[in-house]
């Protein structure tokens, strides 16, 4: 499948002489999600701005829809839209008239049905003709989503859109990314909250000191890199680990009735099976068995960590 | 050409006008009708006439360039600025317009808003003095000319201030003075033969004289060589947004 976003070679050392994006090489495809998860100061925001054109890249190239974002912007930046990681907004304008502005400033002509119906989907609509500085944080994050879709991008750029944002409007942000998804929109998402990537990303984009350490499905991301922990419930307490089981590394509880195991599910051998025989030849009766999941945080925890 | 762009940046600017209209528009009537009064009225009761005008209609010409100078500055230099100050300005840069486009919009509506203010000092002028516009359509060949120039020259200084203080910095101490030493409110031979000299390089002067000139038919250089004047600082500001856009200066990193 053609990438409708290709990164190559991406560099971008700022005037300053800080370097803040190191060979970033992506593709992003048609109608996923992606979200690029990384620590403040990772680079999230250049790479961004480096495709939508605010940014200038130092060395690389990125293509959009197969157009050069330097040398094709106008066809480029056309299918694009941004909602920026600032609460960035005029403040003596009209709701509707700003994303009035931003639709022209894409080369559309002026449609006022379907600004209102933008203004409806982002319960805006009492709003339409208000002041910008008279909106509460809330509103004016989703007047700036109004002016990004003002010209029905293609491609839509959110950046940090939940930062600041208390847990139940993060929730319909989620909601509004997913139904623009459905519409056929490609997203691609910043964050450095694990869990907003792990909630609404197809893949996740690791990027830390201007590097992409990794992008995967985020289930096999899970997979590959994810420890596991198989928690082990015995019928009756034991005082001690058995000598046997020695070579685990087992944890037991306080209380002596279950056993923790840790295991990589990197590694070819779990370790499983021959814990299970071990288990077995030691006497201990099973009572149940359960597996947990790593979550993205331990996952990005171990990352940053290797690399370090 | 991303006409819708230039139309919603220029309309954008004009309705900023309309929204600002007591301090956009009053306060330069007001100042010429202060003008006038100190100026026209205290100066004038002691002059007379100039030449063979009167001193009340000489300062005409002169009272409209300074407000056509200071305001197509202002307004256009405010104009680029405030996005760049507030970060809106990235919806600019991300969007699939040229430098060109922008320039178009924004100069555009700078130059419009300094040439209805002017029209507007014209008609207050009219309440105190009589005027008679010896050749119509220079004059508005010059008013048009000037707009447009200083408005440019307005955006340049939008673009390279990073704070208020430089974005007033320019217009102040140049500017103002240019202006008021510019021969706004006296011909060039009232002054000594080596202040005569001194007035010479004060480009302003040149502007002063010609609009003047489209007045009264009397000029204090001549007329081609005021046009000549404006027509290089236009080109020298063309050429200044040219190397801007080029370079992205100060705009994209
Ligand atoms: N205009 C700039 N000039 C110099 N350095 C910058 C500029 N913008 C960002 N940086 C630096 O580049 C790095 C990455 O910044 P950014 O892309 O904003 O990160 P993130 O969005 O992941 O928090 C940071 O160290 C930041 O200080
Ligand atoms: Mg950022």
């Amino acid at each position: 499948m053609q990438p409708i976003v290709s990164i190559k070679n991406l560099s971008k050392t700022y005037q300053s002489g800080h370097k803040a994006l190191n060979n970033i090489n992506l593709d992003i495809f048609k109608g996923e999600i992606i979200a690029l998860l990384g620590p403040n100061g990772a680079g999230k925001t250049t790479l961004i701005s480096t495709i939508c054109g605010i940014v200038t890249p130092s060395s690389g190239s990125i293509t959009v829809d197969g157009y050069d974002t330097v040398k094709q912007y106008r066809q480029t930046r056309a299918i694009i839209g941004l909602v920026p990681q600032e609460l960035t907004l005029g403040a003596f304008d009209a709701v509707a008239n700003t994303i009035a502005f931003s639709r022209g400033l894409h080369g559309k002509p002026a449609d006022p049905a379907y600004i209102d119906k933008l203004l409806t989907d982002l319960s805006l609509l009492d709003k339409r003709d208000s002041m910008l500085m008279t909106l509460s944080g809330g509103m004016k994050r989703r007047v700036l989503i109004g002016k990004a879709l003002a010209h029905r991008p293609t491609v839509l750029f959110l950046d940090e859109p939940t930062a600041g944002v208390d847990v139940e409007l993060r929730k319909d942000m989620w909601n509004l990314v997913r139904e623009l998804r459905d519409s056929g929109v490609t997203i691609i998402l910043t964050t450095h909250y694990i869990e907003e990537a792990e909630s609404i990303a197809d893949r996740v984009g690791v990027i830390n000191n201007g590097e992409l350490l990794l992008v995967e499905d985020k289930s096999t991301l899970m997979n590959k890199l994810g420890s596991k922990q198989l928690t082990i419930e015995l019928r009756e307490s034991i005082s001690g680990i058995p000598e046997t089981l020695t070579k685990y590394e087992l944890e037991l509880s306080e209380d002596g009735t279950t056993l923790l195991y840790h295991y990589d599910t990197r590694q070819s051998r779990t370790g499983i099976t021959s814990l299970m025989k071990d288990i077995n030849a030691a006497g201990l009766v099973l009572k149940d068995l359960h597996t947990k999941q790593s979550s993205l945080e331990d996952i990005f925890v171990n990352l940053l960590q290797a690399e370090s | 050409m991303n006409w819708y762009a230039i139309g919603v940046i220029y309309k954008q600017e004009m309705l900023r006008t309309w929204n600002t209209m007591l301090q956009s528009i009053a306060s330069p009537v007001i100042s010429t009708c202060l003008y006038f009064v100190v100026f026209g009225a205290a100066i004038g009761s002691r002059i007379e006439t100039v030449g063979s005008v009167s001193y009340g209609s000489f300062i005409v010409p002169g009272l409209i360039m300074l407000s056509l100078l200071t305001q197509s500055i202002s307004n256009a230099s405010f104009g680029i600025y405030f996005p760049k100050f507030t970060g809106t300005i990235y919806e600019i840069l991300s969007a699939p317009i040229s430098f060109l486009e922008v320039v178009l919009g924004y100069v555009g509506a700078a130059a419009t808003k300094s040439l209805i203010i002017g029209a507007i000092i014209l008609a207050t002028a009219g309440f105190f003095v009589e005027l008679n516009i010896a050749h119509p359509f220079w004059m508005l060949a010059f008013l048009i000319l000037t707009c447009i120039t200083f408005s440019l020259f307005g955006f340049i200084i939008g673009i390279w201030a990073d704070s208020f203080e430089k974005l007033q910095l320019i217009p102040l101490l140049v500017i103002t003075p240019l202006v008021f030493l510019g021969g706004s409110f006296y011909s060039v031979d009232m002054l000594p033969p080596f202040w005569q000299k001194v007035t010479l390089f004060n480009p302003v002067l040149y502007l002063i004289s010609g609009f003047r000139w489209s007045f009264f038919d009397v000029a204090d250089v001549s007329v081609g060589i005021s046009l000549a004047m404006i027509v290089l600082f236009l080109t020298l500001c063309i050429a200044i947004v040219w190397w801007m856009f080029k370079t992205g200066y100060k705009l994209r990193q």
